[in-house]
């Protein structure tokens, strides 16, 4: 009972994780139709900069309120939203017009220069904050006991997927987006700046992902090669959910997120060939994924 | 004496909840130049999608010669002898004009999957594509990129590319959509002559009512997925309910 | 009648430079030291993947993130002969490495070649990481992280023995068996791509509804393409290990796969020599950047970023805008 309970959070957590990073690829991909091979080098800029930046807070004040650190987490996630608003207008809007391979081999380049910037910036060394999960206690539920900073994730992604939700179906921002999506030149047409939804699409997607790597950093702590995992994980995610659909990232976080948890219970082993195989599987039995849109 | 090519069953496809074809029986007799004619919408070319194999039907048959394809592949029906153009010219750009020809006999002629042999020294290939071109006006061009030919040697060429496959019937959708009125009638007469020359059957789509008498041995009107009359250019130009529909005042789209 | 013209097959510039590239690529060995030499050699080894690899890109129109799986097998069938059956001859090695790859390009492809763009892309990524797991995990069969070793094969049958300077050997003997395979894998591909086959691939690629309405049978020839594609890349991954003397899971990582993409791009996609000319230009870059910074995925990165923002056509397309721009002739778009 006890280990069951523990498994299923263990699957919460991880798919709140790949919930934040997988989100802002369908996102990214569902408006302007780019896969952003860099992606998961965005969630590493989160963690590495969340990490740096506590780091250099509770170096200088040891006493200071937990709920400081835990709102500085932010910076990461504001961090990757700013690189984000200076790549999309500077390396991707000069693309769009040209063949895919173009836009595919741009963002491939973009990954290897950012995991080499992130070396560069903090050397090749792990950085971490545990003073930040330290300083929640442990949870008892059930009978169990279970790390409240564990929670706390779970509780983020469910409200990044709320959030996220409610921006991208009941505001005004979100209208425009969805019409961008659909049609970028009837929307075009209509009046809406393309350009400014494509830089927003662009920010809120890299936002997401810097978020997640800000929030799992405490836990895993900030490592190179960190970003190019979550990419290929990602894409099972939003393959196996249908890129572009946000309800499709959800599942496609949870599914990925309980099927790791079995992987390592009865697969150890082979536990990623498991993954990569059931994106595979998705992508033949329904290449547009199980909630694609039309 | 006629005997029929091709002929549909209650053919019937539908996009949601607009029904683009509906049930239509529409029947080619061997050898006739026949004109499909309707305003935007009215179905034509789903219909021709649908018998050449871009689309499958929902429901409904299509035979071609007594024998069912309406489930086969487009590469069966392309045996079998059905081939077609496209409203938008839909080219091979980056190859040149004689290989976008030269892509179709060797496809034709099976010979595709052949690694080894250089495309360029296949004289016999190369003599026909040539011929070919010549009979579309295109032989001055045969080295071009097809990307850099003019919009109305574009449409030949689209033409020229489907009539290589040596089809049985040709589907031509509307062969001369996109060039200026000067223009249409030229490639008009080069198509019905080569077609005609070599004893094709064909079926060409047309918007322009002046181009449609002129070329065609029978019209079929299609309205709102349906066919709405059909006959000789003279019963269609005295039928009121056609040219109230299409050719007197067009429905708003 | 018209009389009958035989088209010139290769141009001037091709002869020409053709000729001035095979005699100096012959001349590798005479002139320079073992380490240059065995350096051209990792080149033409890299070049022979690039060669199938842009077969999918530059002629099919299908971008793979997954060659190196290819490349991979080749290398470890290799690898496995030595390990169970004690096989040293390099023939052996060549044929039983053509042969896996191209196996498993066949499998990998059914699945595969029924997409095309992202998909396609993801799912040759996907595929390729499957099996660098199973590399990593196996490790009773593949060695795991520590890899396998190969020691220098016999050559010819068998006749040619590796000398006791292993190094000597490489740089010369194998050298010239390595630069044998390379002129033999450059003319069949130029012939598959001069082929009405590969005039079917250019087709789908630029458009592949219309192929499929002059009769080409897409699936069947991306899926022939595939596995050509497969069997190119996975015969340098055979030629490799010898080299490196060693197979680890690295070459079957996605970022070897990404490293074949660069060789591509930085050469040119569009062209048939570029990817040559990219992946002897990247391994003689890499082999000398590297010990100059350690930052060697940021200058790679970079470059990658600005050829495509300034040289999408990659330095063999720049090349040839540039001898068509001298000569005075009006440029294609």
């Amino acid at each position: 009972m006890d280990t069951l309970l523990s498994q299923i959070l263990n699957s919460l957590f991880y798919a709140s994780i790949l919930f934040l990073i997988a989100c802002g690829l369908s996102l990214v991909y569902g408006v302007m139709r780019i896969v952003n091979m860099a992606h998961g080098n965005l969630y590493a800029f989160g963690a590495y900069v969340a990490a740096w930046t506590v780091g250099l807070v509770a170096g200088r004040l040891p006493d200071v309120n937990p709920v400081v650190l835990f709102v500085l987490l932010l910076a990461g996630a504001l961090a990757a939203g700013a690189a984000g608003a200076v790549l999309e207008p500077t390396l991707l809007r000069p693309l769009y017009k040209r063949a895919e391979e173009y836009q595919l081999l741009m963002t491939f380049g973009l990954l290897l220069v950012l995991e080499d910037v992130m070396r560069l910036l903090w050397g090749p060394h792990p950085l971490t904050a545990s003073v930040v999960s330290d300083a929640l206690p442990s949870v008892s539920l059930l009978g169990l006991t279970y790390p409240g900073y564990n929670l706390f994730v779970i509780v983020i992604g469910g409200v990044a997927a709320l959030a996220l939700w409610a921006f991208v179906y009941r505001t005004r921002f979100g209208v425009m987006l969805r019409a961008t999506s659909q049609d970028m030149r009837m929307a075009s047409a209509l009046g809406i700046n393309v350009k400014r939804v494509y830089v927003q699409a662009f920010t809120i997607g890299c936002l997401m992902a810097g978020l997640g790597g800000a929030v799992v950093m405490p836990i895993s702590g900030a490592v190179l090669g960190m970003g190019v995992d979550a990419l290929v994980l990602a894409f099972v995610v939003v393959v196996i959910g249908g890129l572009g659909s946000l309800e499709g990232a959800l599942v496609g976080a949870l599914i990925v997120g309980f099927v790791r948890t079995l992987g390592i219970m009865y697969f150890a082993e082979v536990e990623l060939a498991v993954l990569y195989l059931i994106a595979a599987i998705v992508l033949f039995v329904r290449p547009a994924g199980l909630f694609a849109r039309a | 004496m006629t005997t029929v090519l091709l002929e549909t069953r209650r053919l019937v496809k539908a996009f949601g909840a607009n029904r683009a074809v509906d049930a239509v029986d529409f029947t080619v007799q061997a050898g006739e130049l026949l004109a499909l004619i309707g305003s935007n919408g009215a179905g034509k070319t789903t219909l021709v999608n649908l018998i050449s194999g871009l689309l499958q039907a929902d429901a409904g048959t299509i035979v071609f010669e007594g024998r069912d394809v309406t489930r086969q592949s487009i590469h069966e029906r392309i045996e079998a002898g059905i081939a077609r153009s496209f409203q938008l010219v839909n080219l091979f750009d980056q190859l040149t004009v004689a290989d976008n020809v030269a892509l179709t006999i060797f496809a034709r002629q099976g010979k595709t999957p052949h690694l080894w042999t250089v495309a360029a020294r296949d004289t016999v290939v190369a003599d026909e594509a040539a011929q070919v071109l010549r009979q579309f006006g295109l032989a001055s061009k045969a080295g071009m990129p097809a990307a850099g030919l003019s919009q109305g040697e574009r449409k030949l060429l689209d033409v020229a590319v489907a009539y290589a496959l040596k089809p049985k019937l040709l589907f031509l959708d509307e062969p001369t959509s996109g060039v200026s009125t000067r223009e249409k009638a030229p490639i008009m007469d080069v198509v019905t002559s080569v077609v005609r020359q070599e004893h094709i059957t064909a079926v060409v789509i047309e918007h322009d009512m002046d181009i449609v008498f002129r070329y065609s041995d029978r019209i079929v009107a299609m309205h709102q997925g349906a066919i709405l009359a059909q006959g000789s250019p003279d019963e269609i130009r005295r039928n009121e309910q056609v040219t109230t529909t299409l050719i007197g005042s067009p429905p708003p789209a | 009648m018209t009389p009958a013209i035989r088209p010139r097959l290769l141009s001037r510039l091709e002869v020409g430079g053709g000729l001035l590239v095979a005699v100096a690529l012959l001349a590798v060995p005479l002139v320079a030291a073992p380490f240059q030499t065995i350096t051209v050699c990792y080149g033409l080894v890299f070049a022979i993947a690039a060669l199938g690899f842009n077969l999918l890109l530059g002629y099919t129109g299908l971008l793979s993130f997954g060659h190196s799986a290819y490349f991979g097998v080749g290398a470890y069938v290799t690898a496995e002969l030595v390990k169970y059956l004690g096989w040293t001859s390099m023939e052996a090695y060549v044929v039983a490495g053509i042969v896996a790859s191209a196996l498993v390009a066949a499998l990998f492809g059914i699945v595969c070649v029924r997409y095309t763009r992202i998909f396609f892309g993801i799912l040759t990524l996907a595929l390729s990481q499957v099996l660098w797991s199973l590399a990593l995990k196996l490790f009773w069969v593949t060695g795991g992280s520590d890899g396998l070793r190969v020691p220098t094969p016999t050559l010819l049958f068998g006749t040619l023995a590796p000398t006791k300077d292993k190094m000597d050997f490489l740089a010369y003997h194998y050298y010239y068996y390595v630069l044998v395979l390379f002129a033999a894998a450059v003319a069949v591909m130029w012939l598959i791509v001069h082929s009405p086959f590969g005039k079917a691939l250019q087709a789908i690629r630029d458009n592949e509804t219309r192929a499929e309405f002059v009769g080409v049978q897409v699936r069947k020839y991306r899926w022939i393409a595939f596995v050509v594609s497969g069997a190119f890349t996975g015969l340098a991954g055979t030629l490799w290990v010898p080299l490196n003397g060693l197979t680890t899971p690295d070459i079957l990582y996605w970022q070897f796969s990404g490293r074949i993409v660069f060789f591509v791009v930085l050469g040119g996609f569009r062209t048939f020599w570029g990817p040559i000319v990219g992946a002897l230009a990247y391994n003689y870059l890499e082999t000398y950047a590297v010990g100059f910074t350690v930052y060697w995925q940021l200058v790679l990165g970079l470059v990658l970023v600005l050829l495509v923002l300034t040289l999408p056509q990659g330095l063999a397309g720049a090349v040839e805008a540039l001898s068509r721009r001298l000569r005075g002739a009006p440029a294609v778009a």
